[in-house]
């Protein structure tokens, strides 16, 4: 087991930010922590980093305890703060020097492990990393994250603010990291993101509300959903939540998902009720369900 | 210690960066000691003075012809009654009015004693007083047996009194102001700038973010302060040099001891200064605040720092305030290495002092330093 959290609860002077959270990850592992803004995801980074102290409940990396043990920890763990936090006015190669060094360590030794990403940093090594463009930073980033080999990785959401090709350039490194040994712990805000994760934890409100693989949540979940569009949305949504037995509506990209309450839920009778409320081009079809679906309904 | 080197050349290498920082640091405090040091005069020049002749005889023209001589005063036009002369203080374009009054030059021949009548602007005390004595020192310099009776502007009426002083200045002879402010202003420079850069820069990384980083690593406490600091260490002693430079090559300030005294002395005295800068980054968590922080205890410190108002007339409970005050004790021993002479045996009691407080202070600030919340 790489990391193991235990009941963990912390709160800032009133506000409770993490509720008796717990989970397990195993090694080798890529886990998601999905959850909106707020939900508790940076707080639960920061406790098992070491930075910040949990009130009450255990938790523990690589088997070392995180209070306790927290050297050992530092030692051999890397992490990623979702605020781009290296030095802005040294080079990208000063930067990754100067972590090598404070680890103890040099950039040639464990060169492998960071190839793959540093080759497309490289030519601009000796430009600021101030002056790095949003998805260079992350790259750079992951890199210091990575020179002293950590044999678990906290990755903070950092793919927030990123362009999607960078993001699914991203996502592809995570999944190489991942062949060589290393356990990556990482949140994001991006439900699309999810699938992409071995296990994951849907988290909002400083509580997991499901721990599972993205296929299993998905399949496990028993409800229809109904993708509905018509020429007006504004007032489809509006129509849609005034329909007798709606269960839920939201706005999904071009669609509106629709869940009905009734397991005989026909969509002959939905389309003859928005006929009558003078929709035009009226599309209702079965949606494929995604892990936003999911949290949405949770 | 490889990481704290590596820590170090970091730190520099940023610091050399900032192109802009660069020049503040280096050319604001030259201009700073150039101009204060010829603006922060005690010296009173081109005093107007007004003078009332009632007599009109060859003695008074004599008495007056004695105050258009002196490089102090500035003779405004003259009146006839003193009530016109109080009009022309009252709208401020004259300081001292002076009235000789009719039969003076008779009195002096026939009693060898007559009165004047002096009266001096006391909106700003310190200037007056200055003004009184010059003008005593005129008026007895012309004859010793003219009373003068003082009357201050303000309600406080003082008589000056005949008594002979013959003053004797020791360790700045001339009463050169430049020779007395320069190692003060000096020492103001060296503690503002480091005090502001070191408090400022450890607040710099918790802002960026970097410090979190940092964090994280296993970089020892002791390892990151250190490396971090040094560098102002190195900064401060470099000011303390231009700045030394300065005040022998333009203000020709005599420096009688070892200068070697004073760099024992300015050594432990940045450490105690980085201390107080490191207790207030702990303590903020922008630069902003860091900024106010230390503004705030270097406005106490500089005017409790005997520089600008002498400690020995401060009420008795703003004397023992000064007792805390750092650079009080660096404007102290500045002076007696440098225009007494004192040896590093002289200064022991402040070295002692300021060897305590860095303790202390650097102490509570690594205590106060936390790497987890």
């Amino acid at each position: 087991m790489s990391i193991k959290v235990q009941n963990i609860s912390k709160s800032y002077k009133t506000a409770k930010a993490v509720k008796n959270v717990s989970f397990e990850v195993n090694r080798g592992e890529l886990f998601g922590l999905i959850g909106p803004d707020g939900a508790g995801k940076t707080t639960l980074f920061r406790i098992l980093t070491t930075l910040l102290i949990a009130n009450e409940g255990r938790a523990s990396v690589m088997g070392f305890d995180v209070v306790k043990d927290y050297k050992a920890i530092r030692n051999s763990v890397g992490y990623m703060p979702g605020k781009f936090s290296l030095y802005q006015d040294l080079t990208v190669e000063e930067n990754l020097t100067f972590f090598a060094t404070i680890f103890g360590t040099t950039i040639q030794e464990n060169y492998d492990l960071i190839k793959d990403i540093y080759i497309q940093i490289a030519p601009f090594k000796n430009r600021r990393a101030g002056a790095l463009s949003g998805g260079m930073k992350q790259k750079l980033a992951l890199c210091c994250a990575l020179i002293h080999a950590p044999k678990v990785l906290f990755l903070d959401e950092p793919t927030t603010g990123v362009d999607p090709i960078s993001r699914k350039e991203f996502w592809e490194m995570l999944k190489r990291l991942q062949q060589k040994d290393i356990t990556i712990l990482v949140s994001t805000p991006y439900m699309d993101e999810a699938s992409l994760c071995d296990r994951i934890a849907l988290i909002q409100d400083g509580q997991v509300l499901k721990i599972d693989s993205p296929e299993n949540i998905i399949k496990n979940y028993n409800k229809i959903i109904y993708d509905v569009a018509t020429k007006d949305t504004h007032a489809l949504i509006h129509d849609l939540k005034n329909y007798p037995s709606q269960y839920s509506v939201n706005a999904f990209g071009e669609y509106i998902h629709y869940i009905d309450k009734e397991s005989d839920f026909n969509t002959k009778e939905l389309q003859k009720y928005l006929q009558n409320k003078k929709h035009i081009n009226i599309e209702i079809k079965q949606a494929q369900i995604t892990i936003e679906d999911v949290f949405m309904d949770l | 210690m490889k990481t704290i080197i590596f820590i170090i050349q970091k730190e520099f290498k940023q610091i050399f960066r900032d192109k802009n920082m660069l020049r503040l640091i280096f050319i604001l405090p030259i201009l700073q000691l150039l101009i204060l040091s010829n603006a922060a005069t005690f010296d009173v020049k081109n005093i107007n003075i007004t003078i009332v002749d009632n007599d009109q005889s060859p003695r008074s023209r004599e008495l007056i012809q004695s105050f258009r001589a002196s490089t102090y005063f500035k003779m405004t036009a003259p009146f006839f009654s003193e009530k016109e002369a109080i009009e022309e203080m009252q709208k401020g374009n004259t300081s001292i009015i002076i009235n000789i009054p009719v039969h003076f030059n008779r009195d002096m021949q026939k009693e060898q004693k007559t009165n004047i009548s002096v009266i001096i602007n006391a909106i700003d005390a310190a200037t007056a007083g200055v003004e009184n004595v010059y003008v005593s020192q005129i008026i007895n310099n012309y004859n010793k047996n003219i009373q003068t009776q003082s009357k201050s502007f303000s309600n406080t009426t003082e008589i000056a009194e005949n008594i002979l002083v013959i003053p004797s200045f020791w360790y700045n002879k001339t009463l050169n102001y430049k020779t007395f402010m320069v190692p003060g202003i000096l020492v103001l420079l060296v503690t503002m700038l480091t005090l502001f850069l070191s408090s400022m820069n450890i607040v710099k990384e918790k802002e960026l973010g970097t410090l979190e980083q940092i964090n994280v690593t296993p970089i020892k406490k002791h390892q990151f302060i250190i490396g971090k600091l040094f560098p102002f260490w190195i900064l401060g002693l470099v000011i303390l040099t231009v700045g030394l430079l300065i005040a022998k090559l333009v203000f020709d300030v005599p420096m009688l001891g070892n200068i070697l005294v004073v760099y024992l002395f300015t050594a432990v005295y940045l450490l105690l200064v980085l201390g107080i800068g490191l207790f207030i980054s702990n303590h903020t968590n922008t630069q902003q605040q860091a900024m106010f922080i230390a503004w705030f205890f270097m406005v106490i410190f500089i005017l409790m720092s005997g520089l600008f108002t002498p400690i020995e007339s401060m009420p008795i409970w703003a004397q023992n305030v000064t007792l805390i005050n750092p650079i009080r004790y660096f404007v102290e021993v500045m002076r007696m290495v440098m225009l007494k002479g004192s040896g590093f045996f002289d200064i022991v009691p402040q070295f002692a002092i300021i060897s305590g407080y860095a303790i202390l202070m650097n102490g509570l600030a690594v205590w106060s330093y936390k790497k987890t919340n």
